[in-house]
C-alpha cells in the first residue's frame, strides 16, 4: 500500500501524467526450493529510465530476466504471478517467447558482441525478424540504427571488421544499437556499464538519455551515482523483496525505509 | 633475524621439491627414450625398403616368351630375375603389341634375395649367384633405385613386388565411410545433448553410456560389427563399407565427447545475446554458436579418424585382415588397411618382408602425425578470442 501510495505522490509531484508500460503482479520466483523474489509489484513508466538498486542476490537481476522470459532457459526455475505489458501478460501461453523478445531488447553486463562485422551485429536481428532484407533497406537501417547509438562515426569506415576488435565501450554501444535495430518498445539493461570505464560509461549514459525519448528503459545498476544520474524512477531491493520504489529524486534524498537508507548511505552491500 | 635463516624443517622441505623434480625429470627422459628408441628402430629397418634392387637385362618380347615367360631373359638372369615381374610379361605383350619380336634393354626387377644381397642382409642365393652377381655390379648393371613399385603395387606373395597401394586404399575408403557415418550422427547427439536436452535421468543415462563407450576395447566394436552389419543387414564382408561403418561405432563416443566440449567452450554470452535479440534456440545454436565450435569439432573429428586409421583389432573380426594383392575400387570390394597390412606382413617368414614392414609403419606414422599436426594447425588458426 506504502508503496502504491509513494508512485501515486511521485505522479502528482512530477506533474505530468505517467503512463505504465509494465506492471509486475505478485511475481515470484524459485530456483529449486531457493525462493528469489518474494512477490514483487511494480509499475514501470513509459519512455522514463527506472533503474533497479540494491546488494548482489537481491533479486534485482532476476526480475529483470523475467522480463523478457530469459530465465525460461534455466531448467529448475519456476515463476508465479503476472508480468503485464501493454496489458498482455507475457507469461500467457499464447506468447511466443520469440515475438516477445524482439519487443524487448536486452543488454547484457559484459559487451557481447557476436564474432562477426560490426554491420552482421546490427544486421542479424532485422533479419532474423524479416524487417529488412539485404541490400540497400539494410545499409541504410544499420547506418541509422548506428547513428542512433552514437557509434556512426567511430566506426562508418571499418563496418566489415569485427565487432569484437572495438573498444569495451564501443562494443557495448554496438549491443545497445544490435538490440535497438528490431525496434523494441522495452530495453533492459542488466550492469551495462559494469565492465567499463568512467568515460565509456558516461557516453553510454548520455545515449541512454537520449535513447528514453523512443524507448522504455529498464537499468540494473550498482553504482548509486549511475541510479542517481540517469533514472527517473528507482527501485531498491532487498533479498527478493521490493523495499521501497519511487521518483529518483526521493529516494536518494528522503527514503522512507531505514534499509535504503542505509544502503544509498553505504552502510551496508 | 634468526627467522628467516634456513633451519632443518626448510632444507627438508627443499629436498623434498628437489626428489619430485629428479623423479619427473626422469619419468620424462624415460618416455622420451622410448619414443627415440622406436623411431630410431623404424627408420633404421625400413629405410632400406625405400630402395629396390634392379638389373638391367635383355627382355625379348616374342612368341615364346608368350608360352613361357622364363625365355623372356637369358638363361644366367634366370634365377636373379623377379619371377613375379616376368610373370606379368605376356599380359604386358598383349596389350601393347607393337613390342612383340623386339629385343629391348631394360632395368627390371630383380628377386628379392638379390635385393636383400645388395643391402647386405641375410639371403638365400648360392655362392656361384652371388659371384655373378658382383660382376653384374662391377659392370654398372645392378643398381638400387627408388621402389616406386612400393607406392603403386598391392600387396604380393613375392617380396619385391609387394606394395601398400591396395592398403592405403583400402584405408582411405574406410575412413570415409567412417567420416560420413560418425561426423553428422556425432555432431547432431552432441548438439541435442548439449543445447536442447532438458537435464534429466534419461540424458544423464544417455551421457554416462556414452562416455563409457569410448573406454570399451575395440574388438568388442568389432563383434558388434559382425553382428549387426554382416549378419544383420548382410553387408558384404571384408568390405570397406563394413570396416568403416565398424569403425564409425567406435569413433561416434569420440566425436561426441570433443564436439560437446567445443560446444561447451562457446561462452553462455553469445547464446544470450543471440537469445536476447529474439533468436530461437534453433538460430542460436546454427547461427552463432556452431559456427564458433566448429574448429573445435573439426579437430576432434580428426583425431577420431586418426585413431581409428591405426586400429586394427576390430578389422580382424570381420575380415579385413585379408590378402588384397588388387586395390579396392568400390567401397563393397574386399579390402584391407595399413595397419591390418602391416600385422600381415609382420607375421611373414621371409626375410625381406621385415624391412617393407617398417617402411609400411613408417608410412602409417607419417600420416597419423600429419593428421595430428593439421589438428592442432586448425586449432591455432581459428582460436576465437573474445
Amino acid at each position: 500500500m506504502l508503496l502504491q501510495f509513494g508512485y501515486a505522490n511521485d505522479l502528482k509531484q512530477g506533474g505530468n501524467m505517467n503512463k505504465s508500460k509494465i506492471s509486475i503482479h505478485e511475481l515470484k520466483l524459485w530456483y529449486d526450493k531457493n525462493q528469489a523474489l518474494h512477490g514483487i509489484d511494480l509499475q514501470i513508466a513509459e519512455k522514463k529510465i527506472t533503474s533497479f538498486i540494491g546488494p548482489s542476490g537481491c533479486g534485482k537481476s532476476t526480475l529483470l530476466r523475467c522480463l523478457n522470459r530469459m530465465n525460461d532457459h534455466i531448467s529448475n526455475c519456476r515463476i508465479e504471478g503476472k508480468v503485464l505489458i501493454d496489458n498482455q501478460d507475457i507469461y500467457d501461453p499464447n506468447v511466443d517467447v520469440v515475438q516477445l523478445r524482439s519487443h524487448i531488447g536486452m543488454v547484457f553486463q559484459k559487451p557481447n558482441p557476436f564474432p562477426k562485422s560490426i554491420y552482421e551485429n546490427v544486421a542479424y536481428a532485422p533479419r532474423i525478424h524479416g524487417i529488412a532484407s539485404s541490400g540497400d533497406d539494410m545499409d541504410e537501417l544499420v547506418e541509422n540504427v548506428l547513428k542512433k547509438a552514437s557509434l556512426w562515426k567511430e566506426v562508418k569506415d571499418k563496418l566489415h571488421q569485427p565487432g569484437t576488435a572495438l573498444s569495451g565501450g564501443q562494443q557495448q554501444r554496438l549491443c545497445i544499437a544490435r538490440t535497438i535495430a528490431v525496434k523494441p518498445e522495452v530495453i533492459l539493461m542488466d550492469e551495462p556499464c559494469s565492465a567499463l570505464d568512467p568515460i565509456a560509461s558516461a557516453k553510454i549514459e548520455e545515449l541512454m538519455d537520449e535513447l528514453k525519448k523512443e524507448y522504455t528503459i529498464i537499468i540494473v545498476t550498482h553504482s548509486m551515482q549511475q541510479a542517481a544520474r540517469v533514472s527517473d524512477f528507482t527501485a531498491f531491493f532487498y533479498m527478493g523483496n521490493l523495499v521501497e520504489f519511487g521518483n529518483t529524486g526521493n529516494i536518494f534524498t528522503k527514503p522512507q525505509q531505514q534499509q535504503t537508507e542505509d544502503y544509498i548511505t553505504g552502510r551496508f552491500g | 633475524m634468526n627467522k628467516i635463516v634456513s633451519n632443518k624443517a626448510l632444507k627438508r622441505r627443499y629436498r623434498k621439491e628437489k626428489i619430485f623434480k629428479g623423479a619427473a625429470i626422469f619419468a620424462l627422459l624415460l618416455a622420451a627414450s622410448f619414443l627415440v628408441f622406436f623411431f630410431s628402430n623404424m627408420i633404421g629397418k625400413g629405410v632400406s625398403a625405400f630402395s629396390q634392387a634392379e638389373i638391367l637385362v635383355d627382355v625379348h618380347y616374342s612368341e615364346s616368351s608368350m608360352k613361357s615367360y622364363r625365355k623372356a631373359v637369358d638363361k644366367p638372369y634366370r634365377k636373379i630375375v623377379s619371377r613375379g615381374w616376368l610373370r606379368t610379361l605376356p599380359m604386358y605383350m598383349e596389350d601393347n603389341p607393337e613390342v612383340m619380336g623386339t629385343t629391348r634393354q631394360e632395368w627390371v626387377l630383380a628377386t628379392a634375395d638379390v635385393d636383400q644381397y645388395l643391402k647386405g642382409y641375410p639371403n638365400r642365393l648360392k655362392d656361384k649367384h652371388k659371384q655373378y652377381i658382383d660382376k653384374l655390379q662391377e659392370e654398372g648393371k645392378l643398381k638400387l633405385a627408388f621402389n616406386t613399385g612400393f607406392f603403386t603395387r598391392g600387396d604380393s606373395k613375392m617380396a619385391e613386388l609387394a606394395g601398400i597401394k591396395s592398403a592405403v586404399i583400402g584405408s582411405i575408403l574406410v575412413l570415409l565411410v567412417t567420416l560420413a557415418v560418425a561426423l553428422p550422427i556425432g555432431v547432431m547427439t552432441a548438439i541435442y545433448l548439449e543445447e536442447f536436452a532438458p537435464d534429466n535421468r534419461l540424458t544423464q543415462l544417455v551421457e554416462v553410456n556414452i562416455n563409457n563407450l569410448a573406454a570399451i576395447p575395440s574388438i568388442l566394436f568389432g563383434l558388434l560389427g559382425l553382428a549387426i552389419f554382416i549378419n544383420f543387414f548382410g553387408v558384404p564382408r571384408s568390405s570397406a563399407l563394413v570396416g568403416g561403418l565398424t569403425l564409425a561405432l567406435m569413433t561416434l563416443p569420440v566425436i561426441i565427447i570433443t564436439t560437446r566440449a567445443a560446444l561447451r567452450a562457446v561462452p553462455n554470452s553469445i547464446r544470450e545475446a543471440a537469445y536476447g535479440l529474439g533468436a530461437s534456440r534453433w538460430q542460436a545454436v546454427f547461427h552463432h554458436v556452431l559456427p564458433l565450435a566448429f574448429p573445435g569439432i573439426l579437430t576432434g573429428t580428426i583425431i577420431g579418424l586418426a585413431q581409428a586409421m591405426g586400429e586394427t583389432a576390430p578389422l580382424l573380426v570381420i575380415g579385413m585382415m585379408a590378402y588384397i594383392p588388387d586395390s579396392p575400387t568400390g567401397f563393397t570390394d574386399a579390402a584391407t588397411v595399413l595397419p591390418a597390412q602391416i600385422f600381415t606382413w609382420a607375421g611373414e617368414s621371409i626375410r625381406a618382408y621385415e624391412e617393407r614392414t617398417a617402411a609400411a609403419i613408417l608410412v602409417l606414422v607419417t600420416i597419423l602425425l600429419s593428421m595430428n599436426a593439421f589438428a592442432i594447425w586448425l586449432r591455432k588458426r581459428f582460436e576465437t578470442r573474445w
